[in-house]
C-alpha cells in the first residue's frame, strides 16, 4: 500500500493517538489487509509503539495481517442461523473451497470467515459472498452459489 | 439550513416543515432495513421510482425509504399512507399493479396482503395484523414512518421537543430526577437503573464528564439496536443530549460496530444535521449548554460491549475490561466520570422527558417499567423485532405475535439474554418478561434476543455453541474465563461427539462455579449460564448423550446416521443426484442405499426425498440396519 495514502488517512484524524483503531479500520477497509509497512508508518506518525499496534491488529476481528482472497465469504454462525442449520452451510463451504474459517486459499480466490450475526435472522441460515446476502441456504444451494464465482 | 437559536425557532421550523406536507398526500413507505435490503428492497424502490415517473405521479406521491418495520419475515415491506395498506414480500414486478390499483384507484391488491392464519381472511392495515396488533411500539414505532436520513422527518413527528422542553423549562437536576422516577433500567443487559448511574456521574467531583452510546451490539440473534440506530438515529441522539445536560457532560461518543455500516452512516449524518440546526454544538437552542458527539467504530470484539472494555477501545487500545472497584460512572473513559447506556435506553429518554415519568411508569411491571424490544428469531413463524410492554408473557410474545412454531413442530425452549443468558423450557412460557423475573428463572433479559428452539434443537449442542462463542470472544485477561471456558468447551464437545464420561457434568459444574465467582467482568461471570440453565431444565438430554450415546433431538452429527428405508424407497433417484458426497448408490428400480463411510451427514437426502415417500430417516442411539443384499434391491410394485 502506498505510504502517501496511509498519510492521507492519518491526516483525516489529525494524527491523534486515540484514533489509532479508526485509522487501522480505514486502512483495512481500503486495502483489505494491514501490510507491515503501513503499520510502521502509523506507529511513526501516531507515536505509538509497533507492539501495541500489533496487539490491536491481532485482537480485533476486523483486522487481517495477511492478504485476503478475491471473494470474501462470510457464513453467519449467529444463534438463529445455528438452530436453522448454519453448521451444514459452513461444512458445505469448507467442502467446496477446501479452506477453514480464517483461511485463504493458495490462489487467493476465496477467504472464509464466520461471523456472529448479520442481523438478517429472518433469512437464516445466511451466507454473504462479497457483501451480497444469500438467505435460507441449503448445502446444495451453497455449493451452487460458490460455483458462480471465479 | 438555518441555525436555530431558541425553542421558539424550533417550533417555527417544525411548523414550516409540516406546512410543506399535505397530511392526505399519498406516501409510499418502503422498509430499507438490513433484512429487507437483503431481500431486494432496492429493486422495489427503483421500480416505484420508475413507475411513479412513468405514470406522471412523481410530484403527487412521495416515496420514503424508512428504517426497519420489524416484520423481517415478510420483507420487503411496503406501506401506503395515509390508509396504511401493507404489502409484503414484494418483487419489483408487483409494483406497477400496486401503483395502478392502490395509489390511483384506492383498491387493494389482494394477493400481496397478509392473510390471517386463523381465519384465512386477508388483512390490509398494520393495526389489524396480529404481529403488530399486540405490540406497544412507543420507541420503535416511528421507524416505519420516517426517513432516517432526514432531520425534518424527525422534527415533523415532534422530535427534539423533549430537548427544547428540558433546556428551557427544566434544570439538569429535574431532568435527572424525572429519569430516576421513571425507573428506567438499562436495556443492554444488566438492567441497572439509569437514573442512579447518572446521579453518580453528576455528583462526581471531576468537572470533565462523558456520555457514551453503547451500540456494540454483539449478541447473536439480537439486532434491535442496529435497527434503532439505522432507522431513528435522532431519537438516540436526543436522548444522549438530554443525558449530557442532566449530568453536565460536554462531550459524547457513539461506539458502533463497523459491521453495521448503515448504522455508522446514518448516525454520522444525524450528528452532522443536528449540528447544522444548532441542536448540537455551542449554545444549544440559546440555552448556553454546549455538547458535541463523535462516532467511534468498533473493530469487532464481543467483549467491547462490556462497559469498561468499550471505554478502553474508545481510548484507542485493546478492549480489555478492568476491575470495577470504582464504577465507571465515577471513573470511566480517560478516568473521567462516564455515563454509558445502551442504544435503546437512550432512545427511551426523550419519551420520558416529553411525557413525564408518571406516563412511563404506567407501562410495565412493578420492577420493570416501560417497553422492551425483543428480536424473536430461530424456529418461529414471524421472525422480527417486536416491542411489548414489560410483563407480557413469553407465551403471548411467541404465539400471539410470533405466530408460533412453523412446520407443526413443538416448542422445546426459548433462549433469552444472548450468549450469557439461559434456556427456558416450555412449561415456563407463562413467565412475564421483566428483568427480575428472567433472572430468577436462571436466564436474563440481556439486550432482548429471544431465540425459539423446537424439538429438532439439541440443548447440549446449544450449550456447546454458546460456550464456544464465549471462548472465542474471551479477551484472555483473566484465568477463570480464558482457561475455564476452554476446558468447558472441550468437555461439551466431547459429549456432543458421544465421548462423554461419568463425572463430566460434575466437572462442568465445578468450572462454572469458578468462572462465576472469580472472572473479572460480566462476560466471564455469566458465561456458564447457558450450560447451567440447560442442565437445570434438560438434564435428561445430557444423560442420553453421555450414557446412551444418543442425541434425542437427532442433531449432533457424530451421534446420528441417515438411513433409507428399503420398504419406502421408490428409487426416484433424487437423493442420489443431489448427494454432494456421492454416498448414495442405486439406479432405476434399484432401492437406494447410503454408504455410511462416505456420508457427510449434510441431510440433503432427507430434504429432497419426496414427502409422499418419506424414505429417508435420521437415527440415533441404535445401530444402522445392514445394507440389503444385491438380489433384494429391486423395487417391488406396490400392492
Amino acid at each position: 500500500m502506498d505510504i502517501a495514502r496511509v498519510d492521507q488517512i492519518i491526516d483525516r484524524y489529525g494524527a491523534d493517538e486515540s484514533y489509532l483503531i479508526q485509522v487501522l479500520l480505514d486502512i483495512q477497509t481500503e486495502n483489505n489487509w494491514l501490510p507491515q509497512e503501513a503499520l510502521e508508518r502509523v506507529a511513526e506518525r501516531l507515536r505509538v509503539p509497533l507492539s501495541r499496534i500489533l496487539h490491536i491488529a491481532t485482537f480485533y476481528k476486523a483486522f487481517s495481517t495477511v492478504p485476503k482472497g478475491r471473494h470474501r465469504i462470510h457464513v453467519c454462525m449467529g444463534t438463529a442461523c445455528h438452530v436453522r442449520g448454519a453448521q451444514r452451510v459452513l461444512d458445505a463451504v469448507q467442502e467446496a473451497t477446501g479452506i477453514k474459517p480464517g483461511e485463504t486459499d493458495l490462489e487467493l480466490k476465496f477467504s472464509l470467515e464466520t461471523v456472529n450475526c448479520l442481523g438478517c435472522c429472518a433469512l437464516g441460515p445466511v451466507m454473504e459472498i462479497d457483501g451480497k446476502t444469500y438467505g435460507k441456504m441449503t448445502p446444495a444451494e451453497t455449493a451452487e452459489a460458490l460455483r458462480n464465482h471465479d | 439550513m438555518e441555525r436555530l437559536h431558541s425553542p421558539a425557532e424550533l417550533e417555527a421550523f417544525r411548523k414550516a416543515v409540516l406546512a410543506d406536507r399535505a397530511p392526505d398526500q399519498p406516501c409510499i413507505t418502503l422498509c430499507a432495513g438490513s433484512a429487507c435490503h437483503a431481500c431486494g428492497c432496492n429493486d422495489v424502490a427503483e421500480a416505484v421510482r420508475v413507475e411513479l415517473a412513468k405514470q406522471g405521479l412523481a410530484d403527487r406521491v412521495h416515496l420514503r425509504l424508512t428504517g426497519c418495520h420489524g416484520f423481517c419475515e415478510r420483507g420487503p415491506i411496503l406501506v401506503i399512507q395515509p390508509e396504511s395498506v401493507c404489502y409484503f414480500q414484494l418483487t419489483a414486478a408487483d409494483v406497477p399493479e400496486i401503483i395502478e390499483k392502490t395509489v390511483k384507484a384506492g383498491e387493494r391488491v389482494e394477493r400481496l396482503l397478509y392473510v390471517d392464519p386463523d381465519s384465512g381472511e386477508p388483512l390490509a392495515r398494520e393495526d389489524e395484523i396480529p404481529f403488530y396488533k399486540y405490540q406497544q411500539r412507543i420507541v420503535f414505532g416511528s421507524n416505519g414512518s420516517i426517513d432516517p436520513k432526514s432531520i425534518e422527518d424527525y422534527v415533523a413527528i415532534g422530535g427534539y421537543s423533549a430537548l427544547a422542553k428540558a433546556l428551557s423549562e427544566m434544570t439538569p437536576e429535574q431532568v435527572l430526577d424525572e429519569v430516576k422516577r421513571a425507573n428506567l433500567r438499562g436495556r443492554g443487559g444488566g438492567g441497572f437503573p439509569a437514573g442512579i448511574k447518572w446521579e453518580g456521574t453528576r455528583n462526581a467531583p471531576d468537572p470533565v464528564k462523558y456520555v457514551v452510546v453503547n451500540a456494540d451490539e454483539g449478541d447473536p440473534g439480537a439486532y434491535m439496536d442496529r435497527s434503532l440506530l439505522e432507522g431513528n438515529p435522532h431519537a438516540v441522539l436526543e436522548g444522549l443530549i438530554l443525558g449530557a445536560y442532566a449530568v453536565g457532560a460536554h462531550e459524547g461518543y457513539v461506539y458502533v460496530r463497523q459491521e453495521y455500516p448503515l448504522a455508522v452512516e446514518n448516525v454520522t449524518l444525524a450528528i452532522q444535521k443536528a449540528e447544522e440546526l444548532g441542536l448540537l454544538g455551542d449554545d444549544i437552542l440559546g440555552s448556553g449548554f454546549s455538547f458535541r458527539v463523535k462516532v467511534h467504530r468498533g473493530a469487532g470484539a464481543f467483549v467491547c460491549g462490556e462497559s469498561t472494555a468499550l471505554m478502553t477501545a474508545i481510548e484507542g487500545r485493546v478492549g480489555e475490561p478492568r476491575p470495577k472497584y470504582i464504577r465507571s460512572n465515577v471513573r470511566g473513559l480517560w478516568n473521567r466520570p462516564t455515563v454509558l447506556n445502551n442504544v435503546e435506553t437512550w432512545a427511551n429518554v426523550p419519551l420520558i422527558i416529553q411525557n413525564g415519568a408518571d406516563w412511563f411508569t404506567r407501562i410495565g411491571t412493578e420492577g420493570s417499567k416501560g417497553t422492551k424490544i425483543f428480536s424473536i428469531v430461530g424456529k418461529i413463524t414471524n421472525t422480527g423485532l417486536v416491542e411489548v410492554p414489560m410483563g407480557m408473557t413469553l407465551r403471548d410474545i411467541i404465539y400471539k405475535i410470533g405466530g408460533g412454531i412453523p412446520g407443526g413442530k413443538r416448542l422445546k425452549a426459548v433462549q433469552t439474554g444472548g450468549p450469557s443468558g439461559g434456556c427456558l423450557p416450555e412449561d415456563m412460557l407463562d413467565l412475564p418478561v421483566g428483568f427480575d423475573e428472567l433472572t430468577q428463572a436462571g436466564s436474563m433479559m440481556g439486550s432482548g434476543g429471544m431465540i425459539v428452539m423446537d424439538e429438532d434443537t439439541c440443548m447440549v449442542d446449544v450449550a456447546r455453541y454458546f460456550i464456544e462463542f464465549l471462548t472465542d470472544e474471551s479477551c484472555g485477561k483473566c484465568v477463570p474465563c480464558r482457561e475455564g471456558l476452554r476446558q468447558m468447551l472441550a468437555i461439551l464437545t466431547r459429549i456432543c461427539r458421544g465421548e462423554g464420561r461419568e463425572g463430566d457434568l460434575e466437572t462442568l459444574e465445578d468450572l462454572s462455579v469458578v468462572a462465576k465467582e472469580a472472572a473479572l467482568c460480566g462476560l466471564g461471570k455469566s458465561a456458564p449460564n447457558p450450560f447451567l440453565s440447560t442442565l437445570r431444565y434438560f438434564r435428561d438430554e445430557y444423560e442420553a448423550h453421555i450414557r446412551e450415546k444418543r442425541c434425542p433431538a437427532l442433531s449432533c452429527k457424530d451421534l446420528i446416521a441417515f438411513h433409507i428405508d428399503p420398504d419406502r424407497c421408490r428409487a426416484c433417484g433424487r437423493c442420489r443426484r443431489k448427494c454432494p458426497a456421492e454416498a448414495i448408490s442405486g439406479a432405476k428400480n434399484v432401492i437406494h442405499q447410503i454408504d455410511q463411510d462416505l456420508c457427510t451427514k449434510c441431510g440433503t437426502c432427507l430434504e429432497v426425498c419426496p414427502e409422499r415417500f418419506g424414505a429417508v430417516r435420521k437415527i440415533s442411539g441404535e445401530p444402522v440396519p445392514p445394507p440389503l443384499p444385491e438380489d433384494q434391491r429391486t423395487v417391488r410394485a406396490r400392492g
